[in-house]
Parts: structure tokens; sequence; C-alpha cells
């Protein structure tokens, strides 16, 4: 898709009609994030305590490799690391992922798709960073074709240090993970809806051919 | 059918115990197939969190009317065939709302759920969900066939529309029930079983190695939470379904439960075994073998 996929046009329907599309008013939406959505709680702590344990121990990952270290994410699935007992899942759409796992090296390419992925997950969500690169760039800091900070593009709950890290290491990011969920600290989606004006001034300034609206759910 | 307000919470009853059978059967089964893999797998309880994370969800994103009641007419299909069967034989509190000729009413509710979902994953704008549909609806429409052959070899040869004559008829001994009265109706119905369990060779509609993950990847939160219910329901209803039609209805829970737990593992067994069919090879076997034999049920029940 290029630039002018998504300028608005006239165009003609089967039956022969002139129809105007704007596709991206027709295809996405355009709203702000909620900040009332993304900060509800509810209102007996016991429950929203509970339903802070259910996140914690059902924590789907979406399956969408970014870089080198998704290759230190296939063993978990093995018999030897079998990340599944500690309720962890794998989902191949955004629309039903709660962790977004940011494995390695960030492209700038790569990051548009990311950041479009991230935002269709269903909040709350998690970000887990992993490997060097995520953190200041690691071996790529002076790379022209990558980000250097992933935080400064989305939220992090929890970084995974190592170049690569072992599934070992992946798994202890995982408990990190979910004891700052059980403690109600995993609130990285109202995070990025507080500081939304930021997060999309960096992203900008990165991703040169913007061709998406500003918040894609 | 006399209508009896009070069979309303005994019915209710059944529901919620069947609905936990289905979430730990899933579970169970899922744990099976981690031990064979020579892995832990996950815990027992796994469906349950997945179920309570997925209703505490924020967001909530309609993309249209139809979308939103996409999971609601999944769910009453499942919750749709349980409530008008019996399913446990000579109990008056778990014969539900079975009345004459409750089995009509039920083979319709079997493909309810499934145009609800198409309507509403259509409408959640994915290209993949469009191709899942269209894949799982000509499957599903493939499968019905000899499943409605086998199920109306059993309404001829019990000359009676209704589960509870049918099951009654099947009392005595296990030489009584259909699987050995009628056993070419009997394979026609567990080889279109097959076809309509979403598990290998038959699962192409999801496929999640190629159009992640078919008709619901749009659907998240409280609507996949839904879903998942219904995927609990649904299953363990209509293996109830073909325990009452095949194999002699159950007298109490503890049988019914190893029953299901039996014709669950059917599907389970030959999806372990035989890999994924694409959507024509899955037509093509439909319309070769079960339709086949379903044709041959029919002309043998007429001239045999």
């Amino acid at each position: 898709m290029s630039l002018e996929d998504i300028k608005k046009r006239t165009v003609l329907d089967p039956d022969g009609k002139e129809i105007e599309i704007d596709p991206l008013k027709d295809y996405y939406c355009a709203a702000t994030p909620d900040m009332k959505m993304e900060h509800h709680k509810s209102s007996a702590p016991i429950i929203e305590k509970f339903a802070n344990w259910a996140r914690s121990e059902s924590l789907w990952i979406l399956a969408f490799g970014t870089g080198c270290g998704a290759i230190e994410m296939r063993p978990l699935m093995t018999p030897k690391y079998d990340a599944y007992r500690f309720g962890i899942q794998w989902r191949a759409t955004p629309r039903q992922s709660n962790v977004f796992i940011i494995s390695g090296y960030m492209s700038v390419k790569t990051l548009k798709r990311a950041i479009r992925a991230y935002e269709q997950m269903p909040s709350p969500k998690y970000v887990l960073g992993l490997g060097s690169c995520t953190i200041n760039g690691g071996m790529y800091w002076d790379s022209y074709n990558t980000i250097n900070r992933l935080d400064h593009y989305m939220p992090v709950d929890v970084y995974v240090v190592g170049c690569m890290p072992r599934p070992e290491s992946i798994l202890s990011g995982f408990d990190t993970l979910k004891k700052l969920i059980k403690e109600g600290k995993g609130e990285g989606a109202a995070k990025y809806a507080e500081n939304f004006e930021w997060y999309k001034k960096n992203q900008k300034q990165i991703i040169q051919d913007w061709d998406m609206p500003d918040y894609n759910w | 059918m006399i209508f009896d307000p009070m069979q309303i919470p005994w019915t209710i009853l059944g529901l919620f115990i069947i609905f936990n059978v289905g979430l730990i059967l899933t579970g169970t089964i899922r744990k099976i197939g981690a031990r064979v893999g020579r892995r832990r797998g996950i815990r027992v309880y796994q469906p349950y969190i997945d179920l309570v994370k997925n209703y505490a969800l924020r967001s909530n994103f309609s993309h249209g009317m139809m979308f939103y009641l996409a999971p609601v007419f999944r769910l009453s299909g499942g919750v749709g065939i349980f409530v008008f069967m019996p399913i446990i034989y000579g109990s008056a509190h778990f014969s539900n709302f079975s009345f004459a000729g409750d089995a009509i009413l039920i083979m319709y509710f079997m493909f309810f759920g499934t145009l609800g979902m198409a309507l509403g994953a259509g409408e959640g704008g994915v290209p993949f969900s469009a191709i899942g549909i269209s894949r799982g609806l000509s499957q599903v429409t493939a499968a019905e066939i000899p499943f409605i052959l086998a199920f109306l070899a059993v309404f001829i040869q019990n000359d009676s529309f209704t589960i509870t004559e049918i099951v009654a008829a099947q009392q005595g001994s296990f030489l009584n029930w259909t699987l050995f009265t009628n056993p070419l109706a009997t394979a026609t119905a567990m080889l279109a079983f097959l076809g309509s369990m979403m598990r290998s060779p038959f699962d192409i509609v999801l496929a999640p190695q190629e159009i992640p993950i078919g008709p619901p990847t749009e659907f998240h939160s409280s609507f996949l939470g839904v879903l998942q219910t219904n995927r609990a329901i649904f299953p363990i209803a209509k293996t109830i379904l073909f325990i009452n039609l095949f194999f002699g209805g159950a007298t109490n829970f503890p049988l019914l439960i190893f029953k299901a737990f039996l014709l669950y593992m059917w599907s389970v067994v030959v999806g372990t075994v035989f890999p994924r069919f694409r959507t024509e090879q899955s037509i093509r076997w439909f319309m070769k073998y079960p339709l086949i034999l379903g044709v041959i049920t029919i002309l043998v029940l007429q001239f045999g």
C-alpha cells in the first residue's frame, strides 16, 4: 500500500455509479484512546484483584517476532521449557493477545507494524522488551535503520537483558511481569493513553511515510 | 409439550454441569496432548482462567450490530441444542424441554450458530474472516448431508422424531443400541461427526498457520469469552445428541460424562493421526465415503 492508495477519491462502483471513498475513514477508526475505559477498575477491590490474578495467569502472546530474539521464543513451546504450564499461550491475532514481545532490534519498517499491532490489542496489554537492542539499541546502536530506545514508542513493562537472552531469562521475565500485574502495576495501556501525544510525536519522527490514522483500533 | 416453569432451574443446573464438563474436558484433552508430546502442558483448570481473563478485559470494540450479535447467535446454537434435548434418560429433572418431534428443532440449531457467526465475522472486515467463513460454510454443508442421512435412518428405524422414544428403544441391553441395530447409520454419523468438531483433518476453517485464525480473528475480550463459553457447551451438547441417538443414551451423569469423553476422544484421535485437509479435499471426502455409506444405509432400511 502506498500513500496514494489511502487518499480520498472518487471511484466507479460495480453498478457504474460514482462513489466517494475515504480509506482512512472507511477502513480505520481515527478516535483517540478512551481514557475512561483505560482506567476503568472494578469498584470492589477484591474483584479487581481477582481480575488481575486471571490476567496474570493467562498471558496470551502475540505470535509476531520482530527481531532475531524471536528464535529464543520458539524453545518456550518445547518440552524442555514448556511455557504453557505457566499459563502462557500463543495467539495468531493481536485482537486476542495480551503480551507483545518485542524480540530484539526494531527496524523502522517493523516499528510501524508493531505500533499498529500494539494499538489493536485489547487493554490491559503488556509489552516485554527482549534483549539489549530494546533498551539502548545494543549492537545496532548507531544503525541507520533501527530505533534505540523502545520505551520512546510504546510503554514497556518488563525488559529482559541479554544478547540474546536465553529462554530461562524470558521465563524469569514473565515471572516479573506476572508479579507486576498481580500488584496492579501492569497499566501500560493507560500510560500510553495518558502520554498519547508524546508517543505519537516520537513515532512520527521515525516513521516518515505515515499512512494510517493516529490511532488504529 | 406441557410447559412447566419448575423445569427452568433444572435446565439451568444441567447447563451449568455441561458447561463445566466441557471446560474440564477441553483442559484434560490439551493436557493429554501435551503429555503425548512429553510436555507438562497447560493446567487442567487453565480454560477457566482464560475465560475469566477474557471477560475481565477492558476493551470492547464492536464493528456493528451483526458483529455484536454473532457470539450471541453462536451461543444460542449451543444452548438451543441442550435446552430441547433430554440428557438423562428416565430423569424427570434432566429431560429439559424435550417434546414430541424435538430432533427436528435440534437439527436446525446445529446449523444456526454457524450462520450467525458467518454474518457477524463478515462485518469484522478482516479478509481472513471472510475466507474462513466461505471454507467453514462449504465444509459444514458437505458434512451435513451424511449427517441428515444417518439421522433419517434412525428416525425411520424407530418411526419417531422424538429423542426420548429413540433412547427408550435402545434400553435393556447394549445390543439394543443403534450402534448394533443399525451399524451402517452409526458409521455414517461418526464420520460426519468429525466434520463438525473443528479438529484436524477438518480444521482448515481456523488454520492458525495460514489465515490467522479464520472467523474469530476480530473477536476479543467478552465477545471471545462468549465464543469460548459456547466452545465448552456446543461440542458436549452435540456429543450428548449422538449418545442419545446411537449409543443408548445415559441413565446417570457419570455414565453420560464417560460416554461423552470417549466420543470426544474419537475426534481427537482421528485429528492426531490425520493431517489437515484442504477445503476441496474435505468436501470431496464427505461426498465420497460418508455419503455413499449414508445412501446405502437408507437403501438397506427401505429394501433390506
